[in-house]
C-alpha cells in the first residue's frame, strides 16, 4: 500500500535527534513562540471585529491627511527595516560580522523611528483629536479602547524587537552568537512586521473618513 | 547541531543553583510537584470549609474571624467569603494542581527521560518557567489578605462581574487585580514550558525513538503542550482586555446602561459575551490539558502492570490528537445559556458530541489491554483503574451536558458541579496519585508504602463518589450551584440531608489524604530501596539507576530498538522487552 509504504520512509527518517525539516530547537522555539503570539494578537483582532460588527455607529474619523499619509510613513518605515534585517541575516550567512552588525543598527533605527512616529501619532490623537483609551468626541469609548490596546500591544512587540536586536548586535559584534541567532531573531522581527500589516488596514484604512 | 553542542552537562555546585534556581530538568518537575502538592492541600481545605458552610449555615466559628475579621463578623461566614472560597478553590485547583503537577511536574521530570534527552531543549527557559509559576501562586495567594479579600466571581471571572472594580462586591477590588495578574503570570509561564516540550520531543529523541515508539505518556505531554501553547495565548490577550477595563476605565466587557447599586455608570459599546468568548476558547482545551497527560498515564500503567502492549496503540496516538483537535471547537457548549443562536448551539453540540467517539476509543482501549491479562495489583495500577472508572462515570454526564437541550435546565446545577469535578477534577487527581506511586521509586530512590498506599487508594475511591455521585441527583431536582446555603428553598428540605452525606463524605475524604502525605513522606526518609526497575517495565527511565545521574544516561549515547509496550513476548527468556535491549 503506497500510504503504509510513505509512512514508512517518514518513520524511519523521523527515528529520533530532529524533525524532517531539520531545524535546532531555538528556530523551532521560535516558530512556537510565534505561532502562539500570533493567537494573541488573533484574539484581539477578533475582539475588535465582534465588538466593532455590533456596534452600528462606529466612527470612522480618519482624515487621508494628515493620519493615514503619516501612517503611511510608519508602515514604510517598518518595511525597510525588514529589508535591512534580511540584509543582516545575509551578512551573517557569509560570515560578515561587522556588516550583520552594521545591518543590525539600521534595523534598529527603522524600528525606534517607528516607535517615535507612532509615539506622536498617539500624542496627536490624545491632545489634539481628544481621543483616549475610555472616551472620545464621537461617543464611542471603544473605538480609542480597541485603537490604543491593539496598536499599543504591537508597539511594545516592537519595542521589545529593538531591545532584543541590540542585543543580538552587541553579541555578534563581540564574536559570540551564530548564524541561527541572528537567523531566528530575524524571524521575531518579520512577523512582528507582518502583524503591522494586519494592523495597518483593520484599524487605519477601515477608520477612513467616508464621504 | 548546535542546539545539540550547547547542551554541556556538568552538575552546579552550590545549594541554591543545584535546588533552588536549578535548571535540571529533573529538580524542577520535584519542585513542581510539590509546588501542587502544597496548591491542592489550600484548595482542598478550602473546599471543605465551602461544604461545611453549605450544611451548616449558621455555625460559629472562631477561626473563620480570626482569619477574615469582615468575611465572618462573629464566626458566622458571609455569603461574599463562600464566594471567595470557591472562586480561589477553583482557580487554584485548575491552574496550579491540574495544570501544572501532570504536565510541569512529571512531564518535566519524565519526558527527557523517556526520549532518551540529557534535558530539556531550553532548561534556562524551563527554569524561568517554574519560577514565574511561583511567582503567579503567591500573588494568587496574596488576593487572601488584601483590602477586601479575595475575589467572588468563580475561576471563569465572567464579565461584567468580574470588569467592575471594588463595587461589584468585597474581593472584586484589589483582590480581582491580582487574581488577573496571577493568571497573566500563569499565561507566560505555561507558554514557555509548552514551546520547551514541544521543541525538546521533537528534536531531542535519541535515535531509533520514532513518533510510533514513544510511551504514551509523552504524546499525552506533546498534545497537551500544543494544547496550552495555543490555548493559553488568547486567555493572555482577554487578560490584558479585562484588566484595561479595570485599571484604564475601557468597556471591553462592559455594555451601556449597565446599573450597579442603584448608579448607571459610564460604559458604552462593551459585551460581556466577548469575555465568555474569548474565556471559553481557552478554557475548554484547558480541562483537556487537565485530563491528557492522566489519560497516557493510565495507558502506560495499564500495559506495565497487565503484562500486556497496549491495545490500539496508533488509535490511542489519533484518539488524543483529535481530542486535542476537537478541544478547540466546542468552547460554546459553555454559553448554552448565555444567549446564543439555536443554530450555533446545534453546531458546537454536534462537535461536542463528536468527542465521545475518540474518548470512546481510548477506553475500550483501556477495557481492551485489561481484557484475559494477569493484572498485578499494585496502588499505581488501582488508581489507573480508578481514573478510567471515574473518566467513563464523569464522561457519560458530559454526553447529556452538551446537548443544548438538557443543558438549559441543568446548566446552573449542581448537576454540572458533579460533573466536571469527577471528569476534570478527581479522575485528573487519581491520575497524578498513579502517576505518584508508579514513578516515585525512579524518582527518589526509595519504594511507597503499598499497603497504606492501597488503603488510601480505597478510602478516596469510596469517598470521591461518595461526594460527587449525589450531586448529579440534586441537580437533576434543581439544586442550583454557586449558593452560599439553602435556607430560603423550601423544595430542597429533604434534600438538604444529601447535602449533610456529602459534606461527611468530603470530611471523610479530605481526612484520608492524610494517610498519603505520611506515606508519602515517610517513604522519602525511610522506604525500602529502590530497584532500578521495580515494575518491570519498559521504558527509557527504567534501564538507569533510581534515582537518575545528573545527566540521566552516564554520557552513554542509547539507541532505541524497541515500542514501549514490548510484553509477554513469546520466546524470550523474561516476559518484557526494554525499550534500548538490542533484540
Amino acid at each position: 500500500m503506497a500510504t503504509e509504504a510513505k509512512t514508512g520512509s517518514l518513520a524511519a527518517l523521523w527515528g529520533g535527534g530532529g524533525s524532517p525539516y531539520r531545524i535546532g530547537s531555538k528556530k523551532f522555539g521560535m516558530w512556537l513562540f510565534i505561532i502562539s503570539d500570533s493567537l494573541t494578537f488573533t484574539a484581539l483582532l477578533v475582539a475588535y471585529t465582534y465588538l466593532r460588527m455590533s456596534t452600528e455607529t462606529w466612527p470612522t474619523p480618519f482624515h487621508f491627511s494628515p493620519s493615514i499619509i503619516f501612517s503611511t510613513v510608519m508602515t514604510l518605515v517598518l518595511l525597510s527595516s525588514s529589508l535591512t534585517m534580511v540584509m543582516a541575516v545575509h551578512a551573517m550567512s557569509h560570515g560578515n560580522r561587522g556588516g550583520t552588525v552594521k545591518w543590525l543598527l539600521a534595523t534598529m533605527a527603522f524600528g525606534a523611528g517607528f516607535v517615535v512616529l507612532h509615539m506622536s501619532e498617539w500624542m496627536h490623537l490624545i491632545n489634539d483629536e481628544k481621543v483616549t483609551a475610555f472616551s472620545n468626541p464621537w461617543n464611542e469609548p471603544l473605538f480609542g479602547a480597541t485603537f490604543f490596546g491593539i496598536t499599543g500591544l504591537h508597539m511594545t512587540h516592537v519595542t521589545i524587537g529593538v531591545i532584543y536586536l541590540g542585543v543580538i548586535a552587541t553579541g555578534v559584534g563581540r564574536g559570540k552568537f551564530t548564524y541561527e541567532d541572528v537567523e531566528v531573531s530575524g524571524l521575531y522581527w518579520h512577523f512582528v512586521d507582518l502583524v503591522w500589516m494586519f494592523v495597518f488596514p483593520l484599524v487605519y484604512l477601515m477608520s477612513v473618513k467616508m464621504h | 547541531m548546535a542546539s545539540h553542542a550547547m547542551h554541556v552537562h556538568t552538575p552546579p555546585s552550590g545549594f541554591i543553583r543545584k535546588y533552588i534556581f536549578s535548571m535540571d530538568h529533573k529538580v524542577i518537575g520535584i519542585q513542581y510537584y510539590f509546588l501542587a502538592l502544597f496548591s491542592v492541600f489550600v484548595g482542598l481545605l478550602l473546599s471543605v470549609l465551602m461544604r461545611y458552610h453549605m450544611v451548616y449555615p449558621d455555625a460559629k466559628v472562631g477561626f473563620f474571624e480570626t482569619l477574615w475579621p469582615t468575611g465572618a463578623p462573629g464566626g458566622v461566614m458571609t455569603p461574599e467569603l463562600y464566594l471567595s472560597l470557591m472562586t480561589m478553590h477553583g482557580t487554584i485547583m485548575v491552574f496550579f494542581v491540574l495544570t501544572t503537577a501532570p504536565q510541569g511536574g512529571f512531564g518535566n521530570y519524565f519526558l527527557p527521560i523517556q526520549i532518551g534527552a540529557e534535558d530539556m531543549a531550553f532548561p534556562f527557559l524551563n527554569m524561568l518557567s517554574f519560577w514565574t509559576t511561583f511567582v503567579a501562586l503567591v500573588v494568587m495567594m496574596a488576593a487572601f489578605f488584601v483590602q477586601g479579600g479575595a475575589p467572588l466571581g468563580g475561576w471563569t471571572a465572567y464579565a461584567p462581574l468580574s470588569a467592575l472594580g471594588e463595587i461589584a462586591g468585597p474581593g472584586q477590588g484589589t483582590g480581582m487585580n491580582l487574581w488577573i495578574i496571577s493568571i497573566a503570570l500563569f499565561c507566560g509561564a505555561s507558554l514557555m514550558g509548552a514551546i520547551n516540550f514541544i521543541s525538546t520531543l521533537i528534536d531531542l529523541r535519541v535515535p531509533g525513538m520514532t513518533l510510533m515508539r514513544m510511551p504514551l505518556t509523552c504524546w499525552a505531554w506533546f498534545v497537551t503542550a500544543i494544547l496550552s501553547l495555543l490555548g493559553f495565548a488568547v486567555l493572555l490577550s482577554a487578560g490584558i482586555l479585562l484588566l484595561m477595563d479595570r485599571v484604564v476605565g475601557t468597556s471591553f466587557f462592559l455594555p451601556a446602561g449597565l446599573v450597579v447599586n442603584d448608579q448607571i455608570l459610564n460604559h458604552k459599546g462593551g459585551s460581556p459575551l466577548l469575555w465568555q468568548h474569548l474565556f471559553w476558547f481557552f478554557g475548554h482545551p484547558e480541562v483537556y490539558i487537565a485530563i491528557l497527560p492522566g489519560m497516557g498515564l493510565a495507558s502506560n500503567i495499564l500495559s506495565v502492570f497487565s503484562r500486556k502492549t497496549i491495545f490500539g496503540y496508533r488509535a490511542m496516538v489519533y484518539a488524543m490528537l483529535s481530542i486535542g483537535f476537537l478541544g478547540f471547537v466546542v468552547w460554546g457548549h459553555h454559553m448554552f445559556i448565555s444567549g446564543m443562536s439555536p443554530y450555533t448551539a446545534i453546531a458546537f453540540s454536534i462537535m461536542t458530541m463528536a468527542i465521545g467517539v475518540p474518548s470512546a476509543i481510548k477506553t475500550f482501549n483501556w477495557i481492551g489491554t485489561l481484557w484475559g491479562s494477569q493484572i498485578r495489583i499494585t496502588t499505581a495500577m488501582l488508581f489507573a483503574l480508578g481514573f478510567v472508572s471515574l473518566f467513563v462515570s464523569g464522561g457519560i454526564s458530559g454526553i447529556f451536558l452538551g446537548q443544548p437541550g438538557l443543558d438549559l435546565y441543568l446548566h446552573d446545577t449542581y448537576f454540572v458541579v458533579g460533573h466536571f469535578h469527577m471528569i476534570m477534577g478527581v479522575a485528573a487527581i487519581f491520575g497524578m496519585f498513579a502517576g505518584t506511586f508508579f514513578w516515585f521509586p525512579k524518582m527518589f530512590g526509595r519504594m511507597m508504602n503499598e499497603t497504606l498506599g492501597q488503603i488510601h487508594f480505597y478510602a478516596t475511591f469510596l469517598g470521591v463518589y461518595a461526594i460527587f455521585t449525589p450531586m448529579h441527583v440534586l441537580g437533576i431536582i434543581g439544586n442550583p450551584r454557586r449558593y452560599a446555603d439553602f435556607k430560603e428553598f423550601e423544595f430542597m428540605g429533604q434534600a438538604m440531608s444529601v447535602h449533610t452525606f456529602m459534606t461527611h463524605s468530603a470530611l471523610f475524604t479530605a481526612a484520608v489524604q492524610i494517610i498519603f502525605v505520611i506515606n508519602l513522606f515517610w517513604s522519602l526518609k525511610k522506604g525500602a530501596k529502590a530497584p532500578d526497575n521495580p515494575w518491570e517495565a519498559t521504558s527509557l527511565e527504567w534501564s538507569i539507576p533510581s534515582p537518575p545521574p545528573f545527566d540521566n544516561f552516564g554520557g552513554k549515547h542509547l539507541t532505541v530498538h524497541h515500542g514501549p509496550y514490548e510484553f509477554s513476548v513469546p520466546g524470550k527468556a523474561k516476559d518484557y522487552v526494554m525499550q534500548v535491549d538490542p533484540e
